[in-house]
């Protein structure tokens, strides 16, 4: 801290208001923009502009493609403090790094990396980045306030309730989803640094520790050391290792271990002690907490394996088990009560000596070896050909994408107005009978048990509930078949159509060679 | 204000072309020219031209190792440089050859320096390939920003406050901020010969105001280019570099 930071004091057009928290290497003060006294409710998509000093030229960057659809990005480096947006009409807090120990470089490169990262995000699970300041006179950020307590408030209360846990769980790997699509890994992830706007979804704070694929990474320049937080760190994070997104899904794991059974999992080890993850397991949150569902467990101990390739291939096929309890694939991790065997742990830890650091990092990489496949399946009588021809175009994608995650998906279209009978003549249930028929269709296909799911969505609007399914669960592609000509050709065009319009990802529309066939006849 | 930089263009007019094009088309406000504007490629008399309209327009132009042992010694370049230089000197005029032989080393604007090789040295040509080699830089140079060229193949170093050096390999298109608390030295990969693998000519754009960092590959037709090289007796090696780009 350069300067005695007080209420009322001006740094750039910003008035210090109220001292909120000192923690770790920072201190966060709410301010007000000059000119804007009142601070009121959030909007969602502010308008941002760089203003620049006199005798410079005009801002450019706009022009480049990569950023026309970004409005967010257009003033959005944080070098000068001459950053801004236009609508200035929110909460914000001013971050100040703690920078007393001067002979400590670490602070100062945590805030020159969060200050590079954090003008690159956006979305509803980043606070909106505002405007930044260099070293001389006073380093800080400013960026949007999201009210209420970060995480750690809860911590009094531990063990929480398990459907809280997972609640918690299936909120933070969505954002953690939504950060990695940013080419970042977070590397920092723990109830201190996690909140949730009024809205519910998560917001990730804090980017000292984290990793931009694009940027320079200055900490793992500066320092031979590991970085995190130690209770919290994956295994190849303890070997200098900050390349590898699945280690925020290992943070992700202690925290929900954490909440369920009140305890961490690897305790508060310091020094050397840090190392023993990678050959000692903890103890299932079962034997702890005998409340804590199995499938909890197997979703819990799967996210803290040593090998990142043992865990969820990514935060959103994290959150789809977390979603789908019924659908998670049990393991001898479900039903563990004890810790591994001294020979076991012996093993691990022999493979832990020769543990060496990998390469560059890939996050990109790493998403799009495991995407989430829809594929939207008609079981209508006379669909045969077309819901092969989908298993086919499936079957090849699995082979290509060796990590993928298929949710195959049948839509029971509900009248608009008639009252549904949602029973056949016999009184079985037709949810129940559609899904019989998916898995039927399912089972032929190449792929391990934990990473297909199916779902029965009852809709009026087939197409509407496909587009908020792919939403809300992250899925990078979608596959549904259409008629070419037929007689249900309106009725199923529309529905792929509407689809291929509207979805936020890839669409492919399969057809048949019967299709092909009648279409040129 | 947006900064083209441009460096080892190397007689090669399709690249030159291309970049010129490219960075117009991002309606930059200046051209930096950081060396090294003949030898290997197949047109130095176009390139030099097209150089001293730049310059005429209010461009800066460095002097790099090639355009020096146009009038100058090649006995230490390799062979290959070498034999392309003597070529070259075929096919340059006096005013040319006048031009090349005037430039400046180096040019500075405030806390930035522009020079082809390194800033410790600049007539050496020593090569800045590593962190040790780009310490060696920092140690001496005041500068924030040196921007330089002459390797071929882009990098970002940077130094914090605690002198510890780093290095990044940038990827292309990508703005990265030059925060003021570390000094920075950027190579600038070739325009008209990239040894990196990948074919497509090298540029970089600085903003001054925004104090960032862009570097680009811009794909060009390097089949003409390679084509040219040899029609013109140049070793063979030269044109499968442009078509390998390696």
């Amino acid at each position: 801290m350069r300067l005695r930071l007080e209420p009322g004091m001006e740094i750039d057009g910003f008035t210090l208001h109220e001292h909120l928290s000192t923690g770790g290497m920072a201190q966060i003060w709410s301010v007000e923009r000059e000119g804007d006294p009142t601070p009121p409710a959030p909007r969602a998509e502010p308008e941002a502009r760089v203003s620049e000093p006199k005798g410079h030229g005009s801002e450019k960057w706009p022009r480049f493609p990569a950023q026309s659809k970004a409005p967010l990005e257009k003033g959005s480096i944080g070098l000068s403090p001459k950053v801004e947006s236009t609508f200035g009409s929110e909460a914000l807090v001013m971050k100040f790094p703690m920078l007393i120990d001067s002979d400590d470089p670490i602070p100062i490169v945590c805030f020159e990396t969060e200050q590079m990262i954090m003008p690159r995000l956006s979305g509803r699970h980043v606070p909106r980045f505002v405007a930044a300041g260099p070293l001389d006179p006073q380093a800080y950020i400013v960026m949007e306030r999201i009210q209420g307590q970060s995480l750690k408030a809860r911590l009094s209360d531990v063990p929480l309730p398990w459907r809280e846990v997972v609640e918690i769980g299936a909120k933070v790997a969505r954002a953690l989803h939504d950060l990695h699509l940013q080419k970042v890994i977070h590397l920092d992830v723990k109830p201190s640094n996690i909140m949730f706007r009024e809205t519910g979804e998560a917001v990730l704070i804090d980017f000292g520790f984290a990793r931009h694929e694009q940027l320079p990474d200055l900490l793992a320049e500066e320092f031979r050391e590991p970085f995190g937080t130690t209770p919290y760190m994956a295994p190849e994070q303890v070997l200098e290792d900050r390349a590898d997104p699945r280690s925020d899904l290992f943070a992700l794991g202690v925290m929900l271990y954490f909440f369920v059974t009140g305890e961490r999992p690897f305790g508060t080890p310091k020094g050397g002690q840090i190392r023993r993850r990678l050959w000692r397991d903890p103890v299932p949150p079962r034997a702890k907490n005998p409340d804590c569902p199995s499938w909890l467990q197997e979703i819990i101990l799967r996210c803290l394996e040593v090998d990142p390739n043992d865990r969820y291939a990514t935060a959103a096929q994290l959150a789809l088990d977390l979603e789908n309890p019924d659908q998670v694939k049990l393991t001898e991790r479900a039903e563990r009560l004890e810790r591994d065997s001294g020979m076991k742990t012996f093993r691990r830890w022999l493979k832990a000596r020769k543990a060496r650091t990998l390469e560059a990092p890939n996050i990109v990489g790493q998403l799009s070896r495991a995407p989430i496949i829809l594929v939207a399946i008609d079981l209508s009588p006379g669909n045969a050909d077309l819901v092969e021809a989908q298993r086919g175009l499936i079957g090849r994608i699995l082979s290509m994408e060796k990590e993928a995650r298929v949710a195959c998906v049948n839509v029971l279209k509900l009248s608009r107005l008639a009252v549904d009978v949602l029973e056949d003549e016999e009184g079985r249930s037709l949810h129940v009978q559609r899904l019989v028929q998916l898995k039927h269709w399912g089972a032929t296909l190449d792929i391990p048990k934990e990473r297909i799911t199916y779902s029965v969505l009852e809709a009026t609007d087939p197409a509407a509930a496909l587009i908020d399914y792919a939403r809300h669960n992250n899925v990078d592609h979608i596959v549904l078949g259409a008629r070419a000509s037929s007689a249900l050709r309106r009725y199923l065009g529309s529905v792929s159509s509407q689809v291929v319009a509207e979805a936020p990802c890839s669409v492919t529309v399969v057809r048949t060679p019967r299709d092909r066939r009648q279409d040129e006849g | 204000m947006l900064i083209a930089l441009l460096t080892d263009i190397h007689g090669n007019r399709e690249a030159f072309s291309a970049c010129l094009a490219h960075a117009r088309s991002l309606s930059v406000d200046r051209f930096i020219l950081l060396g090294d504007y003949v030898g290997y490629g197949a047109d130095p008399a176009w390139v030099v031209d097209t150089v001293r309209t730049l310059v005429d327009q209010g461009a800066v132009a460095l002097l790099g190792n090639h355009d020096a042992a146009i009038d100058g010694a090649d006995e230490d370049m390799n062979i290959l440089a070498r034999e392309s230089i003597r070529w070259t000197r075929g096919q340059l005029g006096m005013e040319q050859r006048a031009f090349l032989a005037d430039l400046p080393l180096i040019h500075e604007e405030g806390n930035v320096l522009y020079v082809h090789a390194n800033g410790y040295a600049p007539r050496s040509w020593h090569y800045i390939t590593d962190t040790l080699e780009a310490a060696r830089h920092f140690s001496r140079v005041e500068a924030h920003i040196t921007f330089c060229g002459h390797v071929h193949v882009p990098m970002l170093y940077h130094m914090s406050t605690t002198a510890k050096v780093g290095s990044f390999s940038p990827v292309a298109d990508n703005e990265i901020p030059l925060l003021a608390t570390r000094s920075w030295l950027a190579v600038v990969g070739a325009v008209g010969q990239p040894r990196d693998g990948i074919p497509a000519a090298n540029y970089a754009v600085f903003d001054t105001a925004r104090q960032s960092l862009r570097y680009f590959r811009v794909p060009y037709d390097n089949a003409t280019a390679a084509r040219k090289v040899r029609e013109a007796g140049l070793p063979e090696k030269l044109a499968q570099r442009l078509e390998e780009g390696r």
